[in-house]
């Protein structure tokens, strides 16, 4: 090991208490933000027009209608489930943006380990003179 | 007893204590099943909404191949890099600091989440139980009271937490078999199964079947859990990969037949949304012996995965903490039980708060995000894993076949399931992914000052090719 190994200080109490707070209001926060900003899990979208609460309008046959009675289930209480529908629109700067905030996310964190990296191996087997083949 | 590792004197000395190495192959089996099986019971449906039954089954099938991949990578550098802290402490002698601790949190992340949606789990079984019998019952109590049982078992010992979780684990196995046999008619009478009258096409096309991708992963969620063991198996070169692959097998059966049941009873659009699906199988094959033979097998998966769960997520915050990744005060070990009591205790009430947000797609897909993440970072981990130290330069405990092909083909799949998470859960997506980089910058200019550099390397390994 490097005699001029580092030597990090020593972090007090309350140091490390609001240390583990930082990173849960991140959490929480990350967990608020898609209501905050409006966006919604699972975004489905209305049917155009809604069908009366019948299990032929619901496009039940005899056997699914059976089960869904077994279940405890009415037509009424059937409709919200069998009519809600998800949405698959793909906007392409939305797409984009995602794919450029986890390819960045990566390579940052790639780039920084990296360096980082180099230290750890510096100081636990000691500075290397001339690079390995 | 199979403790963890290091305990702190009162003088504030380190003392390494070496595990026990008690453990075989089935015990890795029965961590990684414990973890998982749970999504057999609830959640691997919510893919049926998103895609239809047939959209679901080859959700089930692709993301199969998605955790082999995972399963075979992670055996090799498991059962090489065999300590406590699991990929964390793979990501810290093979890729580097930053991204140890994201992996690290991914870890926390995925395991506190999941484990809250068990609790939530065994609330909601017990207020439709009750709804059945015309009661009305509140689950927060029930959610508050597994959680706490559970870290209490933590506390006091992770072989007494091992073994309970063998044992419902194996209960709730067999309980899906044995719907099976039942509904089948295979176990004598006729089959009730309606496939014909209940399945129909993909409802939403093939953007639906990349869809269902995401819910997908719930079928095996966690299997890799099973690194966790490596410091407590006898011989982790054979231990890990014969459990973690036997647990990939074990649970691609009970997915298929899970599938092949609730598809046959169940109209889609139900089974998109319920709870608990199998034990909504049960009621509809109308005999109480099963109904109370799923109703139990729910709890206890739920349980068992609740339980590994905490198991695991308080060693990854542990590992954290003893490295100073996070703050040391949670790296201690407790001087009686040797369990990671501080870290146990710390995210009881984390996972409590995430059960009663109200938020529990969000939850879900943190959970599972985080667990994408981790296996995004696999697939570029084994490549270095054998770059910086190639074959025969250090001793494998198992060399996984056809490198680079699982390492393609997972780091493909996870793309694909990225896509599908993009047209479910766009938004959330971006607030995760925006946590993980507000937090690694945190961890750059803040919390990496107090962590020792050349100590972080622990492994009696050669110095690595190319540094």
């Amino acid at each position: 090991m490097d005699d001029k190994a580092y030597r990090p200080p020593v972090q007090k109490g309350l140091g490390q208490f609001v240390d583990a707070l930082v990173v849960l209001a991140l959490v929480y926060l990350s967990l608020l933000a898609p209501l905050l900003l409006g966006g919604t899990a699972a975004e489905s979208a209305e049917p155009e027009q809604k069908p009366a609460a019948t299990w032929q309008a619901l496009q039940q046959n005899p056997t699914m209608q059976a089960q869904w009675e077994k279940l405890g289930h009415t037509p009424e209480t059937a409709e919200p489930i069998v009519t809600r529908k998800f949405s698959y629109d793909i906007e392409p700067w939305s797409l984009g943006l995602t794919v450029a905030v986890i390819v960045a996310y990566f390579f940052f964190v790639l780039r920084v380990s990296d360096r980082e990296y180099r230290e750890v191996i510096n100081e636990r087997f000691g500075r290397r003179t001339g690079r390995e083949e | 007893m199979g403790t963890t590792t290091a305990a702190t004197a009162a003088s504030g000395k380190r003392e390494k204590i070496a595990l026990l190495k008690v453990l075989g192959p089935v015990h890795v089996w029965a961590l990684g099943v414990g973890i998982v099986l749970v999504g057999e019971y609830m959640g691997w449906n919510f893919s049926v909404a998103k895609g239809g039954a047939y959209g679901a089954l080859i959700a089930c099938w692709v993301i199969g191949l998605l955790y082999t991949c995972v399963a075979m990578i992670d055996s090799e550098v498991t059962s090489t890099v065999a300590a406590a802290g699991g990929q964390y402490t793979q990501a810290k002698h093979i890729i580097g600091p930053l991204m140890a601790f994201n992996v690290g949190l991914y870890l926390v992340m995925a395991y506190t989440m999941l484990e809250a949606a068990d609790a939530l789990v065994v609330g909601d079984l017990l207020k439709a139980v009750a709804a059945q019998y015309g009661a009305e019952l509140d689950p927060r109590p029930f959610v508050v009271l597994t959680i706490a049982l559970l870290a209490w078992l933590n506390y006091r010992g992770v072989f007494m937490t091992l073994t309970v979780n063998f044992v419902i684990t194996a209960f709730a196995f067999v309980a899906i078999v044995v719907l099976f046999l039942g509904a089948t008619g295979i176990g004598g009478g006729g089959s009730v199964l309606l496939h014909r009258e209940l399945l129909v096409d993909l409802p939403y096309g093939w953007i639906g079947v990349l869809a269902a991708l995401q819910f997908g992963m719930w079928y095996y969620l966690g299997i890799e859990g099973t690194c966790q063991a490596a410091e407590e198996v006898r011989s982790a070169g054979r231990s890990i990969p014969l459990g973690t692959m036997g647990g990939m097998m074990t649970l691609l059966i009970a997915a298929s037949l899970t599938w092949y049941v609730c598809s046959g009873l169940i109209p889609w659009e139900y089974l998109g949304q319920a709870t608990t699906p199998l034990y909504d199988a049960a009621r509809l094959m109308g005999s109480t012996e099963l109904e109370v033979l799923l109703f139990i097998g729910t709890l206890f998966a739920a349980v068992a995965s609740a339980n590994g769960c905490i198991n695991d997520a308080s060693r990854a915050w542990f590992s954290m903490a003893r490295d100073r990744y996070m703050p040391h005060w949670f790296g201690a070990v407790h001087p009686r039980y040797r369990t990671p009591y501080r870290a146990i205790l710390f995210l009881i009430p984390i996972a409590v708060s995430f059960a009663f947000t109200g938020l529990l797609d969000q939850v879900i897909t943190f959970s599972i995000l985080s667990g994408l993440l981790g296996y995004t970072f696999m697939s570029f981990n084994i490549v270095r894993f054998r770059r910086l130290w190639p074959l025969g330069s250090i001793e494998r405990g198992y060399v996984h076949p056809y490198h680079p092909l699982p390492c393609i083909v997972l780091g493909l799949l996870c793309a694909a399931t990225y896509f599908a998470t993009y047209l479910g859960y766009g938004t959330s997506l971006l607030s995760i992914m925006a946590f993980y980089i507000l937090v690694s910058i945190w961890f750059v200019l803040r919390r990496y000052r107090y962590v020792k550099r050349g100590e972080q390397f622990t492994m009696p390994w050669p110095r690595p090719k190319g540094y």
